[in-house]
């Protein structure tokens, strides 16, 4: 595993060898096409051309007979059996004796029928011992009288032609073959190296807690792409698992608390001289305990389904400014006892499509946390207000407080499960509430941003009014 | 009153029927949705108390069965998949109220004691209630204590007007935040305890019997005299 150097047959194997010789194949196939289209239209050509000849031969010949008769014709064709490179004349009379020409021997039957056919032919001796003898096209002519006249060509031309084209067909083949074997070796072998060193590195980030990057070329090109892509994921991966980390590591420590606090009223509880009193108390404070702690299992429950996308399917159209008022109206005693005074400015007639449950829940969460944190100091009333506006394509609740506010590096912070920003954590809470409020935005497309609200926090829930666009199939695409 | 409970965990159950039979109610139990099925078509009782996740045939499945049969009877969805979307399905298959899992017992007796009095009730409300001296009148929307009128908000209305509609029963928190507010989840703080000190105060001040009460550890009670 792992060697510098690929081996042979991991080469042969690769997807870059392999396909080089598929491209290879289909390249041969197509060459080999073309090149015999080409050498079967040549050989039409030359067929044709000797066929011309013949024809043109046999005009002259019946020319020659009609003017002179059979010795004409005998005269004419002795003459033109001596000459260079001559065609291949026979004549015969009806009984078939040989009369005149250059044609020793013909193959039996061939001169019965008149027409075109092919027969082995050989001008002299030494011709027609050969292995192969040459071939010629010969057309049989019937005289009247009954005197058969055989005038051919040699084709031998033609099947030249081919042994050529086969010849030059398989040396071209041969050099593709093994310029393409060539070719993948050298391609497979490439590109195998540079995936090996992703897959050495791949092997060494699994090892080495993520901290590891593969490496990029500067050629840009489709391992580079996969190599940034795996980067990126292994960034985010990074980002994630810190996340999880610091979320499992929040959920240790505050529960710790609430539960050494049970396990204490327990114990009050078991002390020899307690009494039935002293029992009772310590019992209901340890059903509060254990209250408080399935509340936050559920709220964490609550959000880890609201993330994974559950509950789309309760959504429907609710008047969202009622929601509102019903929530305001909700904390305004809450706020008046403590002193405080909440202001709701909304909107009436503002209806959106998504869950009135959850939003609900997270105007009520913000609601909470304003009247915990929102005081200026810790004497003076806090002052809260929710504001609600529709704005183009979205509903915009405001949740805003005068108080001490969230300096902008903490406020990612503050969106996170159990990010109370109080170190001490002396407030009561758990730290659920924003990151539930941000959770229900997400369902919705929406989002949660924490701002600036000079002094104090400004706490901006923004919601599609058409509600979640790509989550149902009922929504009329806006 | 005659309760059915139709719960697969057997100690969950034995718990169940204890605590209502201490309560002077009288609960039967039935293992698996089908048992549960068949002795709830037997008919006789007053509310069913149905798990959301049973062996044989599930709870939601149980009750719509039941409502195809024209079989009206209450039925409360208990269910540990306590999210969002779970009350609205149990709702939908007919259930009257739905109460995630863990619960405190006392608001599972409160629930369902409002649900088997909702099936005596009469069709349609009346248009007014009355407590002791404290009358409430649904249609001219004012209420008045021993023949003095006290000016309410409307949701402290509609909030006096829930407990008067449920005098001599329990109502929990979040029963009240259901009823009066329409929303279920779950308020991180006592924001219902403020309403009520706030109706209280306008109802008893000066007052000698004080109508609306704390129920330790599950609520409050309207009665005209003291537990």
């Amino acid at each position: 595993m792992g060697s510098q150097k690929p081996s042979r047959s991991r080469l042969f194997r690769s997807t870059a060898f392999k396909l080089t010789l598929l491209y290879m194949g289909v390249f041969a196939i197509f060459a080999t096409a073309a090149l015999g289209y080409v050498a079967w239209n040549a050989r039409r050509l030359i067929e044709d051309q000797i066929r011309q000849t013949i024809d043109a031969e046999i005009t002259g010949l019946s020319e020659q007979f009609r003017q002179g008769g059979v010795r004409r014709l005998l005269v004419v064709i002795e003459q033109r059996s001596r000459g260079p490179g001559a065609s291949l004349y026979l004549v015969t009379s009806p009984f078939g004796e040989r009369l005149a020409g250059n044609v020793e021997q013909v193959p039996v039957g061939l001169l019965d029928r008149a027409g075109e056919s092919e027969m082995p032919f050989a001008r002299s001796a030494e011709d027609a011992s050969g292995a192969r003898p040459a071939m010629a096209i010969v057309r049989v002519y019937v005289l009247p009288g009954g005197f058969r006249v055989l005038v051919g060509r040699d084709a031998s031309e033609r099947d030249r032609l081919r042994i050529v084209v086969r010849r030059a067909g398989g040396w071209a083949l041969a050099v593709v073959l093994l310029l393409g074997v060539l070719g993948g070796f050298v391609i497979a072998r490439r590109i195998l190296k540079r995936v090996d060193t992703m897959s050495e590195t791949t092997v060494g980030i699994m090892t080495s807690d993520l901290k590891e990057r593969l490496p990029v070329s500067e050629n840009g090109d489709e391992l580079d792409r996969l190599a940034i892509n795996l980067n990126t994921m292994l960034d985010r991966i990074t980002v994630l698992m810190g996340g999880l980390r610091q979320v499992s590591d929040n959920i240790a420590h505050d529960l710790k608390t609430p539960l050494t606090r049970l396990r204490n009223r327990a114990d009050e509880a078991l002390r020899p001289n307690a009494t039935t009193d002293d029992m009772r108390r310590a019992l209901e404070g340890v059903t509060d305990d254990a209250d408080n702690l399935i509340r936050v299992f559920n709220a964490l429950l609550m959000i880890a389904r609201l993330e994974a996308g559950q509950a789309r399917e309760t959504m429907a159209n609710f008047d969202a400014s009622a929601a509102a008022n019903s929530v305001a109206e909700l904390y305004e005693a809450l706020a008046e006892e403590a002193g405080a005074t909440l202001t709701s400015d909304i909107t009436p007639g503002v209806t959106m499509r998504g869950s009135r449950e959850l939003v609900g829940q997270a105007l009520s969460n913000l609601l909470d946390n304003a009247l915990k944190y929102g005081k200026p100091s810790d004497d003076a009333p806090a002052h809260v207000s929710l504001i609600l506006r529709q704005e183009a394509g979205d509903v915009v609740f405001t949740v805003a407080d005068c108080g001490a506010g969230i300096p902008p590096d903490q406020r990612g912070r503050a969106l996170e499960r159990f990010g109370r920003l109080d170190s001490s954590r002396t407030k009561p809470g758990f730290g659920l509430g924003l990151s539930l409020a941000k959770a229900v935005a997400g369902i919705h497309d929406g989002t949660l941003e924490l701002k600036d609200n000079r002094p104090g926090l400004a706490a901006v829930l923004t919601l599609p009014v058409d509600g979640a666009g790509g989550g149902f199939g009922d929504v009329p695409a806006s | 009153m005659r309760l059915l409970i139709v719960e697969d965990d057997a100690e969950a159950a034995a718990y169940l029927i204890k605590a209502f039979r201490e309560a002077g109610h009288v609960a039967d139990h039935a293992g698996d949705g089908l048992e549960g099925y068949a002795m709830a078509e037997g008919g006789g009782y007053d509310v069913l108390v149905v798990d959301r996740m049973l062996p044989r045939l599930d709870g939601l499945s149980l009750i719509r069965s039941l409502r195809e049969q024209k079989d009206a009877t209450p039925a409360l969805i208990l269910s540990a998949l306590a999210q969002v979307d779970d009350r609205v399905k149990g709702l939908r298959a007919g259930g009257d109220d739905y109460l995630p899992k863990p619960y405190a017992f006392s608001e599972l007796l409160a629930r369902v004691e409002v649900l088997a009095r909702r099936r005596g009730a009469p069709a349609s409300e009346p248009t007014s209630y009355r407590v002791g001296d404290l009358d409430l009148d649904r249609l001219a929307h004012r209420v008045t204590r021993g023949g003095t009128e006290i000016l309410l908000q409307p949701r402290e209305f509609r909030l006096l007007e829930y407990l008067m509609k449920h005098a001599g029963q329990v109502v929990t928190r979040t029963m009240l935040l259901e009823n009066v507010w329409d929303y279920h989840f779950d308020p991180q703080t006592n924001v219902i305890d403020v309403h009520i000190s706030r109706l209280r105060g306008k109802l008893d001040k000066g007052q000698g019997v004080p109508l609306l009460q704390t129920v330790r550890g599950a609520g409050y009670s309207l009665r005209a005299e003291p537990r």
